[in-house]
């Protein structure tokens, strides 16, 4: 399907409708915590199964104009730092889209592994370093206000993603068929 | 359930009259302008001008009232917590201490700290009448053929496009899926406790993202049919041609990033320090 240069269509496509979802499920999807000012964002399990569907540019673009929609239409100005962050994320777990291969059905113990790595990994330098940098250099924020915020976010970002995408990949990979599922009769 | 959000209506104003592309272009350089500058002069500035710019347009108060307030909740959480968590940022920024005003430990009221919050809000003030602007005023379909002509390429263009045009289908398909949860009985309320709760999103989660993997399908399947991405460049239903009141705008907004950026950085620092002088 894919074309050499340029998107393929199903990109293209994937992008539109998960920045969709995005913005929908970044307005009624996140439940309070308890603590203020910290939401679970159930958006962000959507995104790595996106990112993992998909690809990285997916990933990328559904983060950068999801976000970015979602903080328009909802709260009139879009927090670039933020909106950025959330693109670096699914850029990052899309990486490992290739090694993971949800789309031959198999999700076992290994791929669920990798799965958590990355996305603790692309959940940390997102929300642990990109998004309080920018805030900083930005907005001219305190620092140690902007690196608790985003500690909080990231580990409950971190804790969202390892609990409901785990469980979203799972169902996806349920609704392929495996490779070499079928057996020949003797 | 139903939110309230942004969107545009038909009126006509020399704002609304604005191609897309214009109006994309001078919000975007308008919110790298705000965001370079920390000099309160070129702020309380474009503020103004922005806020003129707001009267010119003739959008109604009530068409953007409630994200106003959402907005201004925000600021006052944002302030609080820049105080709580840093109450001497403004004394680090401008080297001198005048204190009001003693609470008790670190919490003292400073002038400096008093004027940099000051600046934080005035920053978000500027950028977020142009936004609301450019929301409240720039017809959808336009949108995707103005991201274009700005040097997106087409197919990241149609993708915004295509997300715009499902987000209300989109809303819908939830609200269905969520009413029928509910009618099983699977509740997603504050009246859950969380971790029901969790459990009970996650219920929503998989139908509507599953019909909605079947939707790019769909969707990608009727665009591949009619030979998407087949030439180098696109045209678009909705382009308009520049108009002399395009032309001005542009102009405009040259002027002000630049005379800002010129401004800030004339004395070798991104704040306006009033705290010098005396």
């Amino acid at each position: 399907m894919r074309k050499g240069k340029g998107l393929s269509i199903i990109t293209i496509v994937a992008t539109g409708i998960g920045s969709a979802l995005f913005v929908i499920l970044g307005r009624f999807g996140s439940i309070p915590s308890g603590l203020p000012d910290t939401n679970i964002e159930t958006t962000y399990a959507l995104l790595a199964l996106f990112a993992i569907l998909y690809g990285p540019v997916a990933g990328l673009l559904i983060g950068l104009i999801g976000h970015t929609l979602k903080d328009a239409i909802f709260y009139g100005s879009p927090w670039f730092s933020w909106v950025i962050a959330s693109a670096v994320v699914g850029l990052i777990i899309g990486l490992a889209a290739r090694s993971i291969r949800i789309h031959d059905g198999e999700f076992g113990a290994k791929q669920i592994i990798r799965f958590n790595l990355i996305q603790v990994l692309a959940n940390a330098i997102a929300w642990f370093v990109i998004a309080p940098v920018l805030d900083i250099l930005i907005y001219a924020e305190p620092s140690n206000k902007v690196f608790t915020q985003g500690l909080v976010a990231g580990v409950s970002n971190i804790v969202t993603v390892a609990v409901l995408g785990t469980l979203l990949l799972l169902a996806y990979a349920k609704t392929r068929t495996k490779q070499g599922s079928l057996t020949k009769e003797a | 359930m139903k939110a309230k959000m942004l969107s545009y209506t038909r009126q006509d104003s020399p704002i609304h009259r604005l191609t897309g592309a214009v109006k994309l272009l001078f919000f975007v350089l308008w919110c790298v302008t705000a965001m370079i500058t920390y000099d309160t002069r070129c702020l309380l500035a474009m503020f103004v001008f922005s806020l003129a710019v707001f009267k010119i347009s003739k959008v109604k108060f009530r068409n953007f009232s409630f994200v106003l307030y959402l907005i201004l909740f925000f600021m006052l959480l944002n302030q609080l917590a820049v105080y709580l968590f840093s109450p001497a940022e403004g004394v680090k920024i401008y080297g001198t201490s005048h204190e009001l005003f003693h609470f008790a430990g670190r919490y003292n009221l400073t002038a400096e700290q008093l004027f940099y919050q000051f600046n934080i809000l005035l920053k978000y003030f500027t950028v977020i009448p142009m936004a609301l602007l450019f929301l409240l005023t720039t017809d959808p379909s336009e949108f995707a053929a103005s991201l274009n002509r700005i040097g997106v390429s087409y197919r990241i263009s149609y993708a915004v496009s295509i997300a715009m045009r499902y987000i209300p289908d989109i809303q819908r398909d939830f609200q269905n899926i969520a009413f029928a949860a509910q009618a099983r009985g699977i509740d997603m309320s504050k009246k859950e406790k969380l971790g029901a709760r969790i459990k009970n999103v996650s219920a929503v989660l998989m139908p509507l993202i599953l019909t909605s993997l079947q939707r790019i399908e769909t969707i990608s399947a009727a665009m591949e049919l009619r030979a998407f991405g087949h030439g180098r460049t696109r045209t678009w239903y909705n382009a308009r041609p520049f108009a002399k009141g395009d032309f001005l705008a542009l102009v405009l907004i040259v002027a002000i990033s630049a005379g800002s950026t010129l401004l800030t950085f004339y004395d070798g620092t991104r704040f306006y320090n009033i705290f010098l002088n005396r």
